[in-house]
């Protein structure tokens, strides 16, 4: 039942060829350069923040605005926008209270920050920012370890119904690379230093929130009475 | 020993797949070729991971012991034994056993297909049409 040597030997053959075939392919899309990248180094044009302030969530007749200042991937943002934005959203947001508004600081030491925020401005471009925002930071730790996180930014985008063609073309325009900019130099402008950073009024917010001190903030700015 | 060659060759195809899935997952590489397909879909799903590890690796691992099972089995003084074919059978059924959990997720649960993931279904599907066919032809008298 054995095999003859020669038999065995072209087994081999071909077993080896197979591997060294699938380890090049492989190898070959290893090597392939990130397609994607958004330079910080843009100089910010009028049109880039023309008629924009920011990712607005909440009516425009809410009396209090918060502003926040956040990067993709700080943890600190992201346990923030998963664990507390639900309950803020609910308890503030939606009865008209509070109106959030969210900018954008990418830090430098975090390599895909700003591809981050580019990838959440195009799904605005198809009103999809919140589920993009959302989804991105969901799968933080994911992208965070990946070697190019722009594919799964991508997948991301197919997973919230966004048009991948229209996507793809504005990922690799870079076309929003001005409007980060601009809030980055907004937020260095204002004292901002670290992530997340929330604006209320002139005051300045850094560290740790929940959404205990969120709705306690919004309490001593604007009585719950005088609103409902 | 043609089914035992047959079966470590498609346990090569099957580690190269998933190797391939999972440099994916982790970000290594850029999109997958998957045409129409829903691969991403189904590889960013909450259930490309299993037990808090992703399904690739797993796959990559499962077909890596395929493999080597496969390798050994075809040694010199081997060729007749029952274990070696035992271990390739166990090893395959349990992929087939896995990869069903994972079809069946794919189907109702997450709604799309991943051509990739049918690829290696179809592969482990194999590899114990392979096993069973090996183990068949092996006298039950060097069951021991």
């Amino acid at each position: 039942m054995a095999a003859t040597p020669t038999g065995m030997r072209r087994f081999y053959a071909v077993l080896a060829g197979v591997a060294v075939i699938g380890v090049a392919v492989l190898g070959y899309l290893l090597a392939r350069p990130s397609r994607v990248s958004i330079p910080a180094n843009v100089t910010v044009q009028a049109s880039d923040t023309a008629g924009f302030r920011g990712y607005i969530k909440g009516p425009e007749s809410a009396p209090i605005e918060i502003t926040e200042f956040a990067d993709y991937q700080c943890p600190f943002c992201q346990t923030f926008a998963t664990l507390q934005m639900p309950t803020i959203e609910e308890r503030l947001i939606r009865t008209g209270r509070l109106r959030w508004r969210y900018r954008d600081f990418p830090l430098q030491q975090h390599e895909f920050a700003r591809l981050a925020a580019h990838s959440a401005a195009c799904g605005h471009e198809q009103e999809k920012y919140w589920e993009q925002h959302d989804r991105i930071y969901e799968g933080q730790a994911e992208w965070s370890a990946a070697r190019d996180a722009g594919p799964l930014f991508r997948s991301y985008a197919e997973g919230n119904g966004l048009d991948l063609a229209r996507y793809d073309k504005c990922m690799e325009s870079g076309k929003y690379a001005g409007r980060i900019q601009a809030s980055v130099e907004e937020g260095v402008r204002l004292g901002v230093s670290s992530t997340p950073t929330l604006l209320v009024g002139d005051r300045l917010y850094q560290g740790r929130f929940d959404s205990d001190a969120i709705s306690r903030l919004v309490d001593s700015l604007a009585p719950r009475t005088a609103v409902q | 020993m043609i089914y035992r060659m047959a079966a470590a060759l498609l346990s090569l195809l099957g580690l190269l797949v998933s190797a391939y899935l999972y440099l994916y997952k982790i970000g290594w590489i850029g999109t997958l070729a998957c045409g129409a397909g829903g691969c991403e879909t189904v590889q960013t799903s909450p259930w490309s991971r299993f037990a808090g590890v992703d399904v690739a690796l797993i796959g990559a691992v499962g077909y890596a012991g395929l493999l080597l099972a496969g390798l050994v089995s075809l040694q010199p003084g081997l060729a007749g034994r029952r274990w070696t074919s035992d271990l390739l059978l166990a090893l395959a059924a349990g992929g087939v056993l896995f990869t069903m959990y994972l079809t069946f997720l794919e189907l109702f649960v997450i709604r799309a297909i991943c051509r990739w993931c049918v690829g290696s279904a179809a592969i482990i599907v194999a590899i114990l049409v392979a096993a069973l066919l090996d183990r068949r032809r092996l006298p039950a008298a060097q069951a021991h």
